[in-house]
Protein backbone atom coordinates (compact mmCIF):
# COMPACT_ATOMS: atom_id res chain seq x y z
CA UNK A 1 0.00 0.00 0.00
CA UNK A 2 2.82 2.36 0.88
CA UNK A 3 4.54 1.68 -2.42
CA UNK A 4 1.38 2.37 -4.34
CA UNK A 5 0.78 5.59 -2.41
CA UNK A 6 4.17 6.86 -3.42
CA UNK A 7 3.44 5.86 -7.01
CA UNK A 8 0.20 7.78 -6.87
CA UNK A 9 2.04 10.85 -5.72
CA UNK A 10 4.49 10.53 -8.60
CA UNK A 11 1.52 10.09 -10.89
CA UNK A 12 -0.12 13.27 -9.61
CA UNK A 13 3.06 15.26 -10.06
CA UNK A 14 3.44 13.92 -13.57
CA UNK A 15 -0.13 14.86 -14.42
CA UNK A 16 0.39 18.38 -13.16
CA UNK A 17 3.61 18.69 -15.17
CA UNK A 18 1.79 17.45 -18.25
CA UNK A 19 -0.95 20.01 -17.78
CA UNK A 20 1.61 22.78 -17.27
CA UNK A 21 3.43 21.71 -20.42
CA UNK A 22 0.14 21.94 -22.31
CA UNK A 23 -1.06 25.19 -20.79
CA UNK A 24 2.13 27.25 -20.49
CA UNK A 25 2.08 28.22 -24.18
CA UNK A 26 -1.43 29.59 -23.78
CA UNK A 27 -0.48 31.51 -20.67
CA UNK A 28 2.45 33.02 -22.53
CA UNK A 29 0.15 33.89 -25.44
CA UNK A 30 -2.38 35.51 -23.15
CA UNK A 31 0.13 37.54 -21.17
CA UNK A 32 1.85 38.71 -24.33
CA UNK A 33 -1.47 39.76 -25.80
CA UNK A 34 -1.80 42.26 -22.94
CA UNK A 35 1.39 44.13 -23.77
CA UNK A 36 1.35 47.41 -25.61
CA UNK A 37 0.69 46.88 -29.30
CA UNK A 38 3.85 47.15 -31.39
CA UNK A 39 6.24 46.41 -28.51
CA UNK A 40 8.40 43.31 -28.31
CA UNK A 41 7.87 41.86 -24.83
CA UNK A 42 10.16 39.31 -23.23
CA UNK A 43 8.86 35.84 -22.39
CA UNK A 44 6.17 35.73 -19.73
CA UNK A 45 5.99 39.01 -17.90
CA UNK A 46 2.82 40.53 -16.56
CA UNK A 47 2.62 44.00 -18.13
CA UNK A 48 2.56 47.02 -15.83
CA UNK A 49 -0.35 48.39 -17.77
CA UNK A 50 -2.42 45.51 -19.28
CA UNK A 51 -3.78 46.50 -22.67
CA UNK A 52 -7.17 44.82 -22.66
CA UNK A 53 -8.00 46.96 -25.64
CA UNK A 54 -5.73 44.76 -27.78
CA UNK A 55 -8.51 42.23 -28.04
CA UNK A 56 -10.92 44.82 -29.35
CA UNK A 57 -8.20 46.11 -31.68
CA UNK A 58 -7.49 42.62 -33.04
CA UNK A 59 -11.20 41.90 -33.31
CA UNK A 60 -11.65 44.98 -35.42
CA UNK A 61 -8.54 44.79 -37.60
CA UNK A 62 -9.01 41.10 -38.38
CA UNK A 63 -12.75 41.54 -38.99
CA UNK A 64 -13.21 38.68 -36.59
CA UNK A 65 -16.97 38.62 -36.84
CA UNK A 66 -16.86 38.12 -40.61
CA UNK A 67 -14.11 35.50 -40.26
CA UNK A 68 -16.07 33.40 -37.85
CA UNK A 69 -19.23 33.70 -39.90
CA UNK A 70 -17.28 32.49 -42.94
CA UNK A 71 -16.03 29.45 -41.05
CA UNK A 72 -19.52 28.74 -39.81
CA UNK A 73 -20.84 28.84 -43.37
CA UNK A 74 -18.16 26.41 -44.51
CA UNK A 75 -18.96 24.05 -41.64
CA UNK A 76 -22.66 24.24 -42.51
CA UNK A 77 -21.76 23.42 -46.11
CA UNK A 78 -19.54 20.47 -45.27
CA UNK A 79 -20.76 18.66 -42.18
CA UNK A 80 -24.50 17.93 -42.72
CA UNK A 81 -24.05 16.79 -46.33
CA UNK A 82 -21.05 14.65 -45.42
CA UNK A 83 -22.99 13.04 -42.59
CA UNK A 84 -25.99 12.22 -44.77
CA UNK A 85 -24.16 10.79 -47.77
CA UNK A 86 -21.59 8.93 -45.66
CA UNK A 87 -24.38 7.38 -43.60
CA UNK A 88 -26.15 6.23 -46.74
CA UNK A 89 -22.98 4.76 -48.21
CA UNK A 90 -21.96 3.17 -44.92
CA UNK A 91 -25.45 1.64 -44.68
CA UNK A 92 -25.28 0.20 -48.20
CA UNK A 93 -21.79 -1.20 -47.68
CA UNK A 94 -22.11 -2.37 -44.09
CA UNK A 95 -25.76 -3.37 -43.82
CA UNK A 96 -27.31 -3.91 -47.26
CA UNK A 97 -24.00 -5.36 -48.44
CA UNK A 98 -24.59 -4.60 -52.07
CA UNK A 99 -22.67 -6.85 -54.49
CA UNK A 100 -19.08 -5.69 -54.53
CA UNK A 101 -19.35 -4.09 -51.11
CA UNK A 102 -15.89 -5.25 -50.17
CA UNK A 103 -14.33 -3.69 -53.21
CA UNK A 104 -16.20 -0.46 -52.56
CA UNK A 105 -15.01 -0.42 -48.96
CA UNK A 106 -11.46 -0.99 -50.13
CA UNK A 107 -11.80 1.91 -52.56
CA UNK A 108 -12.81 4.22 -49.73
CA UNK A 109 -10.22 2.84 -47.30
CA UNK A 110 -7.56 3.54 -49.91
CA UNK A 111 -8.13 7.24 -49.34
CA UNK A 112 -7.73 7.04 -45.55
CA UNK A 113 -4.02 7.80 -45.45
CA UNK A 114 -3.96 10.24 -48.36
CA UNK A 115 -1.97 13.40 -47.62
CA UNK A 116 -3.98 16.35 -48.93
CA UNK A 117 -0.80 17.80 -50.45
CA UNK A 118 -0.75 14.83 -52.80
CA UNK A 119 -3.73 16.06 -54.78
CA UNK A 120 -3.71 19.78 -54.11
CA UNK A 121 -2.18 20.68 -57.49
CA UNK A 122 -4.79 19.07 -59.77
CA UNK A 123 -7.46 20.12 -57.31
CA UNK A 124 -6.47 23.72 -57.91
CA UNK A 125 -6.84 23.41 -61.69
CA UNK A 126 -10.08 21.48 -61.30
CA UNK A 127 -11.60 24.11 -59.03
CA UNK A 128 -10.36 26.82 -61.37
CA UNK A 129 -12.04 25.11 -64.34
CA UNK A 130 -15.27 24.92 -62.33
CA UNK A 131 -14.94 28.68 -61.83
CA UNK A 132 -15.01 28.22 -58.06
CA UNK A 133 -11.63 29.65 -57.04
CA UNK A 134 -11.95 32.20 -54.27
CA UNK A 135 -15.38 31.02 -53.24
CA UNK A 136 -16.32 28.99 -50.18
CA UNK A 137 -17.38 26.17 -52.52
CA UNK A 138 -13.68 25.71 -53.33
CA UNK A 139 -13.24 24.51 -49.77
CA UNK A 140 -16.62 22.88 -49.19
CA UNK A 141 -16.80 20.54 -52.19
CA UNK A 142 -13.27 19.05 -52.03
CA UNK A 143 -13.54 18.67 -48.25
CA UNK A 144 -16.71 16.61 -48.56
CA UNK A 145 -14.86 14.34 -50.96
CA UNK A 146 -11.74 14.19 -48.81
CA UNK A 147 -13.80 13.33 -45.72
CA UNK A 148 -15.57 10.43 -47.43
CA UNK A 149 -12.93 7.74 -46.78
CA UNK A 150 -13.03 8.23 -43.03
CA UNK A 151 -16.75 8.99 -42.81
CA UNK A 152 -17.89 6.03 -44.88
CA UNK A 153 -15.47 3.76 -43.04
CA UNK A 154 -16.77 5.06 -39.72
CA UNK A 155 -20.47 4.65 -40.55
CA UNK A 156 -19.88 1.27 -42.13
CA UNK A 157 -18.24 0.14 -38.88
CA UNK A 158 -21.47 1.06 -37.12
CA UNK A 159 -23.88 -0.53 -39.60
CA UNK A 160 -21.92 -3.74 -39.99
CA UNK A 161 -22.89 -4.57 -36.41
CA UNK A 162 -26.59 -3.95 -36.86
CA UNK A 163 -28.52 -7.23 -37.05
CA UNK A 164 -30.25 -7.96 -40.36
CA UNK A 165 -33.39 -8.92 -38.42
CA UNK A 166 -33.95 -5.28 -37.66
CA UNK A 167 -34.57 -4.35 -41.29
CA UNK A 168 -36.54 -7.49 -41.94
CA UNK A 169 -38.86 -6.85 -39.04
CA UNK A 170 -39.45 -3.32 -40.28
CA UNK A 171 -40.11 -4.54 -43.80
CA UNK A 172 -42.57 -7.09 -42.55
CA UNK A 173 -44.33 -4.18 -40.89
CA UNK A 174 -44.68 -2.65 -44.32
CA UNK A 175 -41.94 -0.07 -44.29
CA UNK A 176 -40.26 0.60 -47.62
CA UNK A 177 -36.53 0.65 -48.11
CA UNK A 178 -36.09 4.36 -47.47
CA UNK A 179 -38.28 4.23 -44.38
CA UNK A 180 -36.29 1.32 -42.99
CA UNK A 181 -33.14 3.37 -43.41
CA UNK A 182 -34.47 6.71 -42.27
CA UNK A 183 -36.86 5.68 -39.48
CA UNK A 184 -35.09 2.62 -38.07
CA UNK A 185 -31.38 2.78 -38.79
CA UNK A 186 -30.56 6.48 -38.71
CA UNK A 187 -32.02 7.02 -35.22
CA UNK A 188 -30.05 4.02 -33.97
CA UNK A 189 -26.88 5.45 -35.52
CA UNK A 190 -27.13 8.67 -33.53
CA UNK A 191 -24.08 8.08 -31.28
CA UNK A 192 -21.86 7.20 -34.24
CA UNK A 193 -23.24 10.19 -36.14
CA UNK A 194 -22.64 12.70 -33.38
CA UNK A 195 -19.03 11.58 -32.90
CA UNK A 196 -18.47 11.83 -36.63
CA UNK A 197 -20.11 15.23 -36.68
CA UNK A 198 -17.74 16.51 -33.99
CA UNK A 199 -14.70 15.22 -35.87
CA UNK A 200 -15.82 16.68 -39.19
CA UNK A 201 -16.56 20.03 -37.55
CA UNK A 202 -13.05 20.14 -36.09
CA UNK A 203 -11.32 19.07 -39.28
CA UNK A 204 -13.26 21.60 -41.33
CA UNK A 205 -12.73 24.46 -38.91
CA UNK A 206 -9.00 23.72 -38.72
CA UNK A 207 -8.44 23.04 -42.42
CA UNK A 208 -5.55 25.13 -43.67
CA UNK A 209 -3.97 23.80 -46.88
CA UNK A 210 -7.10 24.01 -49.02
CA UNK A 211 -7.87 27.53 -47.91
CA UNK A 212 -4.32 28.75 -48.52
CA UNK A 213 -4.25 27.35 -52.04
CA UNK A 214 -7.81 27.84 -53.20
CA UNK A 215 -9.08 30.97 -51.48
CA UNK A 216 -7.21 34.28 -51.37
CA UNK A 217 -9.75 36.32 -49.49
CA UNK A 218 -9.35 35.67 -45.74
CA UNK A 219 -13.02 36.51 -45.27
CA UNK A 220 -14.00 33.45 -47.30
CA UNK A 221 -11.67 31.07 -45.49
CA UNK A 222 -11.88 28.69 -42.56
CA UNK A 223 -10.77 29.88 -39.14
CA UNK A 224 -7.35 28.26 -39.55
CA UNK A 225 -6.87 29.82 -42.97
CA UNK A 226 -7.90 33.20 -41.66
CA UNK A 227 -5.43 32.85 -38.82
CA UNK A 228 -2.69 32.18 -41.36
CA UNK A 229 -3.60 35.35 -43.22
CA UNK A 230 -3.76 37.26 -39.96
CA UNK A 231 -0.24 36.15 -39.13
CA UNK A 232 0.97 37.26 -42.55
CA UNK A 233 -0.51 40.69 -41.98
CA UNK A 234 0.24 41.27 -38.30
CA UNK A 235 3.20 38.92 -37.80
CA UNK A 236 5.47 41.75 -36.71
CA UNK A 237 3.14 43.08 -34.05
CA UNK A 238 3.51 40.29 -31.52
CA UNK A 239 0.95 41.46 -28.90
CA UNK A 240 -1.73 42.00 -31.52
CA UNK A 241 -0.93 38.68 -33.19
CA UNK A 242 -1.28 36.92 -29.83
CA UNK A 243 -4.58 38.64 -29.12
CA UNK A 244 -5.89 37.74 -32.58
CA UNK A 245 -4.80 34.12 -32.27
CA UNK A 246 -6.60 33.78 -28.96
CA UNK A 247 -9.74 35.30 -30.42
CA UNK A 248 -9.74 33.00 -33.45
CA UNK A 249 -9.20 29.98 -31.21
CA UNK A 250 -11.86 31.05 -28.72
CA UNK A 251 -14.93 29.60 -30.50
CA UNK A 252 -13.38 26.14 -30.91
CA UNK A 253 -12.12 26.15 -27.35
CA UNK A 254 -15.54 27.20 -26.13
CA UNK A 255 -17.28 24.43 -28.06
CA UNK A 256 -14.62 22.03 -26.85
CA UNK A 257 -15.12 22.87 -23.18
CA UNK A 258 -18.89 22.57 -23.50
CA UNK A 259 -18.75 19.19 -25.25
CA UNK A 260 -15.41 18.03 -23.82
CA UNK A 261 -16.59 14.54 -22.97
CA UNK A 262 -17.94 13.94 -26.47
CA UNK A 263 -14.87 15.53 -28.06
CA UNK A 264 -12.37 13.41 -26.20
CA UNK A 265 -14.40 10.25 -26.82
CA UNK A 266 -14.81 11.09 -30.51
CA UNK A 267 -11.14 11.87 -31.04
CA UNK A 268 -10.01 8.74 -29.25
CA UNK A 269 -12.45 6.50 -31.13
CA UNK A 270 -11.67 8.36 -34.31
CA UNK A 271 -8.01 7.57 -34.18
CA UNK A 272 -8.60 4.01 -33.06
CA UNK A 273 -10.71 3.35 -36.11
CA UNK A 274 -8.92 5.54 -38.57
CA UNK B 1 -37.91 -24.80 -45.61
CA UNK B 2 -39.38 -25.31 -49.05
CA UNK B 3 -37.55 -22.47 -50.69
CA UNK B 4 -34.64 -22.87 -53.06
CA UNK B 5 -31.38 -22.44 -51.20
CA UNK B 6 -30.39 -19.46 -53.29
CA UNK B 7 -33.39 -17.50 -52.08
CA UNK B 8 -33.17 -18.20 -48.40
CA UNK B 9 -29.46 -17.55 -48.40
CA UNK B 10 -28.86 -14.91 -50.97
CA UNK B 11 -25.30 -14.01 -50.25
CA UNK B 12 -22.49 -16.41 -49.66
CA UNK B 13 -20.55 -14.04 -47.51
CA UNK B 14 -23.20 -13.82 -44.78
CA UNK B 15 -21.79 -15.29 -41.60
CA UNK B 16 -23.53 -18.55 -40.91
CA UNK B 17 -25.14 -17.57 -37.57
CA UNK B 18 -27.51 -15.36 -39.54
CA UNK B 19 -28.67 -18.23 -41.67
CA UNK B 20 -31.13 -19.66 -39.19
CA UNK B 21 -32.89 -16.45 -38.31
CA UNK B 22 -32.98 -15.23 -41.87
CA UNK B 23 -34.53 -18.49 -42.96
CA UNK B 24 -37.18 -18.08 -40.28
CA UNK B 25 -38.10 -14.61 -41.42
CA UNK B 26 -38.04 -15.81 -44.99
CA UNK B 27 -40.65 -18.40 -44.13
CA UNK B 28 -42.69 -15.63 -42.56
CA UNK B 29 -42.90 -13.75 -45.84
CA UNK B 30 -41.41 -14.89 -49.11
CA UNK B 31 -42.40 -11.65 -50.85
CA UNK B 32 -40.23 -9.53 -48.59
CA UNK B 33 -37.40 -11.92 -49.13
CA UNK B 34 -37.36 -11.13 -52.87
CA UNK B 35 -37.73 -7.44 -52.33
CA UNK B 36 -34.79 -7.46 -49.94
CA UNK B 37 -32.77 -9.17 -52.59
CA UNK B 38 -33.66 -6.63 -55.21
CA UNK B 39 -32.66 -4.05 -52.61
CA UNK B 40 -29.12 -5.21 -52.87
CA UNK B 41 -28.97 -3.62 -56.29
CA UNK B 42 -31.07 -0.64 -55.30
CA UNK B 43 -28.54 -0.18 -52.53
CA UNK B 44 -26.17 1.32 -55.07
CA UNK B 45 -28.37 4.40 -55.05
CA UNK B 46 -27.31 4.86 -51.43
CA UNK B 47 -23.65 4.86 -52.42
CA UNK B 48 -23.86 7.08 -55.49
CA UNK B 49 -23.66 10.49 -53.75
CA UNK B 50 -20.68 9.61 -51.53
CA UNK B 51 -18.94 7.79 -54.34
CA UNK B 52 -19.37 10.62 -56.83
CA UNK B 53 -17.85 13.34 -54.64
CA UNK B 54 -15.08 10.95 -53.69
CA UNK B 55 -14.33 10.06 -57.30
CA UNK B 56 -14.54 13.67 -58.47
CA UNK B 57 -12.53 15.36 -55.72
CA UNK B 58 -10.13 12.64 -54.61
CA UNK B 59 -9.68 9.78 -57.08
CA UNK B 60 -9.67 11.95 -60.21
CA UNK B 61 -7.05 14.33 -58.74
CA UNK B 62 -4.93 11.33 -57.76
CA UNK B 63 -4.87 10.14 -61.38
CA UNK B 64 -4.25 13.68 -62.59
CA UNK B 65 -1.29 14.04 -60.22
CA UNK B 66 0.21 10.90 -61.70
CA UNK B 67 -0.46 12.24 -65.21
CA UNK B 68 1.02 15.70 -64.47
CA UNK B 69 4.09 14.08 -62.97
CA UNK B 70 5.11 12.83 -66.41
CA UNK B 71 5.01 16.25 -68.02
CA UNK B 72 7.05 19.41 -67.94
CA UNK B 73 4.33 22.00 -67.39
CA UNK B 74 4.28 25.55 -66.04
CA UNK B 75 0.51 25.52 -65.56
CA UNK B 76 -0.18 27.86 -68.46
CA UNK B 77 1.47 26.95 -71.75
CA UNK B 78 1.42 23.58 -73.46
CA UNK B 79 2.87 20.70 -71.46
CA UNK B 80 5.64 18.49 -72.82
CA UNK B 81 5.87 14.80 -72.11
CA UNK B 82 9.05 13.98 -70.21
CA UNK B 83 8.40 10.45 -68.98
CA UNK B 84 9.98 9.62 -65.64
CA UNK B 85 12.56 12.40 -65.73
CA UNK B 86 10.70 14.34 -63.01
CA UNK B 87 11.04 11.33 -60.74
CA UNK B 88 14.75 11.06 -61.51
CA UNK B 89 15.06 14.69 -60.43
CA UNK B 90 13.21 13.93 -57.19
CA UNK B 91 15.77 11.28 -56.34
CA UNK B 92 18.80 13.25 -57.51
CA UNK B 93 18.14 16.82 -56.41
CA UNK B 94 18.81 17.50 -52.71
CA UNK B 95 16.20 20.28 -52.67
CA UNK B 96 13.66 17.56 -53.54
CA UNK B 97 14.77 14.50 -51.60
CA UNK B 98 16.04 16.65 -48.73
CA UNK B 99 12.48 17.47 -47.65
CA UNK B 100 11.67 13.75 -47.63
CA UNK B 101 14.60 13.11 -45.30
CA UNK B 102 13.48 16.01 -43.11
CA UNK B 103 10.01 14.48 -42.90
CA UNK B 104 11.53 11.22 -41.72
CA UNK B 105 13.53 13.08 -39.10
CA UNK B 106 10.31 14.68 -37.91
CA UNK B 107 8.98 11.19 -37.14
CA UNK B 108 11.34 11.14 -34.15
CA UNK B 109 9.53 14.17 -32.75
CA UNK B 110 5.98 13.59 -33.96
CA UNK B 111 5.91 9.87 -33.13
CA UNK B 112 8.76 8.54 -31.08
CA UNK B 113 8.92 11.19 -28.35
CA UNK B 114 5.14 11.49 -27.78
CA UNK B 115 4.70 7.72 -27.69
CA UNK B 116 7.57 7.09 -25.29
CA UNK B 117 6.57 9.97 -23.03
CA UNK B 118 2.92 8.95 -23.38
CA UNK B 119 3.75 5.40 -22.32
CA UNK B 120 5.69 6.58 -19.29
CA UNK B 121 2.97 9.03 -18.29
CA UNK B 122 0.10 6.62 -18.85
CA UNK B 123 1.85 3.83 -16.95
CA UNK B 124 2.53 6.17 -14.04
CA UNK B 125 -0.94 7.64 -13.78
CA UNK B 126 -2.75 4.37 -14.55
CA UNK B 127 -3.74 3.82 -10.90
CA UNK B 128 -5.20 7.27 -10.50
CA UNK B 129 -6.88 7.35 -13.92
CA UNK B 130 -10.28 7.70 -12.25
CA UNK B 131 -9.31 10.59 -9.98
CA UNK B 132 -10.62 14.12 -10.46
CA UNK B 133 -7.17 15.40 -11.25
CA UNK B 134 -6.89 12.87 -14.08
CA UNK B 135 -10.31 13.90 -15.32
CA UNK B 136 -9.17 17.48 -15.51
CA UNK B 137 -5.91 16.46 -17.18
CA UNK B 138 -7.88 14.49 -19.76
CA UNK B 139 -9.52 17.69 -20.92
CA UNK B 140 -6.45 19.89 -20.69
CA UNK B 141 -4.02 17.69 -22.58
CA UNK B 142 -6.51 17.45 -25.42
CA UNK B 143 -6.50 21.16 -26.17
CA UNK B 144 -3.59 20.93 -28.66
CA UNK B 145 -5.65 18.45 -30.68
CA UNK B 146 -8.56 20.84 -30.88
CA UNK B 147 -6.88 24.09 -31.88
CA UNK B 148 -5.75 24.53 -35.49
CA UNK B 149 -2.15 23.49 -36.16
CA UNK B 150 -1.71 27.02 -37.47
CA UNK B 151 -2.37 28.30 -33.97
CA UNK B 152 0.14 25.84 -32.52
CA UNK B 153 2.64 27.17 -35.04
CA UNK B 154 1.99 30.80 -34.12
CA UNK B 155 2.15 30.13 -30.38
CA UNK B 156 5.39 28.20 -30.56
CA UNK B 157 7.04 30.60 -32.98
CA UNK B 158 6.67 33.13 -30.23
CA UNK B 159 7.76 30.76 -27.44
CA UNK B 160 10.87 29.74 -29.36
CA UNK B 161 11.78 33.28 -30.42
CA UNK B 162 15.00 34.82 -29.12
CA UNK B 163 13.21 36.53 -26.22
CA UNK B 164 10.43 33.98 -25.87
CA UNK B 165 9.45 31.85 -22.92
CA UNK B 166 11.81 28.97 -23.75
CA UNK B 167 14.90 31.14 -23.56
CA UNK B 168 13.55 32.92 -20.51
CA UNK B 169 13.20 29.59 -18.69
CA UNK B 170 16.64 28.48 -19.83
CA UNK B 171 18.15 31.66 -18.40
CA UNK B 172 16.34 31.12 -15.11
CA UNK B 173 17.89 27.67 -14.67
CA UNK B 174 21.32 29.02 -15.52
CA UNK B 175 21.50 27.91 -19.13
CA UNK B 176 21.47 31.44 -20.47
CA UNK B 177 24.51 30.56 -22.58
CA UNK B 178 22.62 28.31 -24.97
CA UNK B 179 19.70 30.61 -25.67
CA UNK B 180 19.10 31.41 -29.31
CA UNK B 181 16.38 31.95 -31.87
CA UNK B 182 15.62 28.24 -32.09
CA UNK B 183 13.62 28.40 -35.30
CA UNK B 184 16.16 30.60 -37.07
CA UNK B 185 19.23 28.45 -36.48
CA UNK B 186 20.28 25.89 -39.10
CA UNK B 187 21.18 23.37 -36.43
CA UNK B 188 18.09 23.64 -34.25
CA UNK B 189 15.25 24.66 -36.58
CA UNK B 190 14.13 21.14 -37.51
CA UNK B 191 14.18 19.78 -33.93
CA UNK B 192 12.42 22.97 -32.81
CA UNK B 193 9.67 22.44 -35.38
CA UNK B 194 9.59 18.83 -34.25
CA UNK B 195 8.97 19.93 -30.67
CA UNK B 196 5.86 21.75 -31.81
CA UNK B 197 4.65 18.47 -33.29
CA UNK B 198 5.53 16.65 -30.09
CA UNK B 199 3.50 19.17 -28.11
CA UNK B 200 0.49 18.59 -30.37
CA UNK B 201 0.69 14.78 -30.33
CA UNK B 202 1.61 14.07 -26.71
CA UNK B 203 -1.89 14.45 -25.27
CA UNK B 204 -3.54 12.23 -27.86
CA UNK B 205 -0.93 9.48 -27.45
CA UNK B 206 -1.11 9.60 -23.66
CA UNK B 207 -4.88 9.32 -23.59
CA UNK B 208 -5.01 6.57 -26.22
CA UNK B 209 -2.46 4.54 -24.28
CA UNK B 210 -4.20 5.23 -20.99
CA UNK B 211 -7.49 4.05 -22.47
CA UNK B 212 -5.71 0.89 -23.61
CA UNK B 213 -4.26 0.32 -20.16
CA UNK B 214 -7.64 0.58 -18.52
CA UNK B 215 -8.68 -2.49 -20.52
CA UNK B 216 -5.90 -4.63 -19.08
CA UNK B 217 -7.13 -7.12 -16.52
CA UNK B 218 -6.25 -5.79 -13.05
CA UNK B 219 -5.63 -9.30 -11.73
CA UNK B 220 -2.58 -9.51 -13.98
CA UNK B 221 -1.03 -6.65 -12.04
CA UNK B 222 -2.00 -8.16 -8.70
CA UNK B 223 -0.36 -11.42 -9.69
CA UNK B 224 2.77 -9.57 -10.73
CA UNK B 225 2.83 -7.70 -7.43
CA UNK B 226 2.50 -10.94 -5.51
CA UNK B 227 5.45 -12.29 -7.48
CA UNK B 228 7.39 -9.28 -6.26
CA UNK B 229 7.58 -7.43 -9.58
CA UNK B 230 8.39 -3.74 -9.35
CA UNK B 231 6.81 -1.04 -11.50
CA UNK B 232 9.48 -1.47 -14.16
CA UNK B 233 9.05 -5.24 -14.53
CA UNK B 234 5.31 -4.74 -14.44
CA UNK B 235 5.56 -2.26 -17.31
CA UNK B 236 7.64 -4.46 -19.58
CA UNK B 237 5.95 -7.76 -18.72
CA UNK B 238 2.30 -6.71 -18.71
CA UNK B 239 1.59 -3.17 -19.82
CA UNK B 240 3.69 -2.92 -22.95
CA UNK B 241 2.68 -6.25 -24.56
CA UNK B 242 -1.01 -5.58 -23.94
CA UNK B 243 -0.87 -2.24 -25.69
CA UNK B 244 0.20 -3.33 -29.15
CA UNK B 245 -3.07 -2.28 -30.70
CA UNK B 246 -2.95 1.21 -29.17
CA UNK B 247 0.71 1.70 -29.99
CA UNK B 248 0.07 0.78 -33.60
CA UNK B 249 -2.69 3.40 -33.71
CA UNK B 250 -0.44 6.07 -32.19
CA UNK B 251 2.36 5.23 -34.59
CA UNK B 252 0.04 5.34 -37.61
CA UNK B 253 -1.61 8.62 -36.73
CA UNK B 254 1.60 10.42 -35.78
CA UNK B 255 3.71 9.08 -38.64
CA UNK B 256 1.12 10.28 -41.15
CA UNK B 257 1.13 13.66 -39.38
CA UNK B 258 4.94 13.83 -39.62
CA UNK B 259 5.25 12.79 -43.25
CA UNK B 260 2.45 15.04 -44.46
CA UNK B 261 3.18 17.99 -42.17
CA UNK B 262 2.46 21.40 -43.67
CA UNK B 263 0.59 23.85 -41.43
CA UNK B 264 3.08 24.10 -38.57
CA UNK B 265 6.07 24.58 -40.84
CA UNK B 266 4.33 26.96 -43.21
CA UNK B 267 3.59 29.19 -40.23
CA UNK B 268 6.74 28.87 -38.15
CA UNK B 269 9.68 28.67 -40.58
CA UNK B 270 8.37 28.52 -44.19
CA UNK B 271 10.93 25.76 -44.64
CA UNK B 272 13.92 27.82 -43.60
CA UNK B 273 16.51 28.77 -42.67
CA UNK B 274 17.85 27.63 -46.01
CA UNK B 275 15.98 24.41 -46.67
CA UNK B 276 16.61 23.03 -43.22
CA UNK B 277 12.94 22.56 -42.31
CA UNK B 278 11.52 22.07 -45.78
CA UNK B 279 9.11 19.11 -45.94
CA UNK B 280 7.50 17.46 -48.99
CA UNK B 281 4.09 19.08 -48.45
CA UNK B 282 5.57 22.56 -48.36
CA UNK B 283 7.92 21.91 -51.29
CA UNK B 284 4.98 20.67 -53.39
CA UNK B 285 3.18 23.90 -52.54
CA UNK B 286 6.16 26.06 -53.51
CA UNK B 287 6.90 24.17 -56.71
CA UNK B 288 3.32 24.16 -57.92
CA UNK B 289 2.17 27.62 -56.89
CA UNK B 290 5.27 29.85 -56.66
CA UNK B 291 7.70 28.34 -59.14
CA UNK B 292 5.08 27.01 -61.58
CA UNK B 293 6.84 23.68 -61.96
CA UNK B 294 3.67 21.63 -61.87
CA UNK B 295 5.21 18.45 -63.25
CA UNK B 296 7.96 18.35 -60.68
CA UNK B 297 5.53 19.20 -57.87
CA UNK B 298 3.33 16.31 -58.98
CA UNK B 299 6.24 13.86 -59.07
CA UNK B 300 7.06 14.82 -55.50
CA UNK B 301 3.36 14.52 -54.62
CA UNK B 302 3.18 10.98 -56.01
CA UNK B 303 6.36 10.13 -54.13
CA UNK B 304 4.81 11.43 -50.91
CA UNK B 305 1.56 9.50 -51.39
CA UNK B 306 3.42 6.26 -52.12
CA UNK B 307 5.77 6.86 -49.21
CA UNK B 308 2.92 7.26 -46.73
CA UNK B 309 1.32 4.04 -47.98
CA UNK B 310 4.62 2.15 -47.89
CA UNK B 311 5.28 3.23 -44.33
CA UNK B 312 1.75 2.84 -42.96
CA UNK B 313 0.65 -0.44 -44.57
CA UNK B 314 3.25 -2.67 -42.85
CA UNK B 315 2.34 -1.10 -39.51
CA UNK B 316 -1.32 -1.89 -40.15
CA UNK B 317 -0.55 -5.46 -41.18
CA UNK B 318 1.38 -5.86 -37.94
CA UNK B 319 -1.77 -4.90 -36.04
CA UNK B 320 -3.95 -7.30 -38.04
CA UNK B 321 -1.61 -10.21 -37.39
CA UNK B 322 -1.74 -9.45 -33.73
CA UNK B 323 -5.52 -9.58 -33.69
CA UNK B 324 -5.75 -12.90 -35.52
Amino acid sequence: MIASKRENLVGRILLILLMLWTLMPFVSLFVTALHKSGTYPAGVEWPADPQWGNFALAFGSAQMGALIWSSVQIVIGVVPISLVIATMAGYAIGHLRVPGHRLLLLLFVFGLTLPFEGIITPLYYQIRDFGLLNTRWAIILPLIGLFMPFSVYWMRAHFVNMPAELSEAAQVDGANRWQVFWRVHVPLARPALSSLGILLFLWTWNQFLLTVVLVNDPLKRTAAGALGAFQGQWGTDIPLLCAGSLLIMAPTLLVFFIFQRQFVAALLQGSMKG
Amino acid sequence: MNQPPARSHPSADRPSPHFGSRAVSARRGGVHRTSLRRGRWLGYLFIVPALSVYLLFVIRPIFLTVQYSMYDWNGVTKATWVGVSNYLKVFADPTLYGPVLNAFELIIFFSFIPIVLGLVTAATVRRIAESRLAGLARTIVFIPQVIPLVAAGIIWSWLLASNGLVNQLLSVIGLGGITKAWLGDFGTALPAVGMIGAWVQLGLCTLLLLAGMSKIDASLYEAARLDGAGPLREFFAITLPSLRQEIVVCVTVTVIAALSSFDIIYISTQGGPGNSTLVPGLQIFYLAFSENRVGLASALAVTLMVLVLVVVLPIQLLAKEDKA
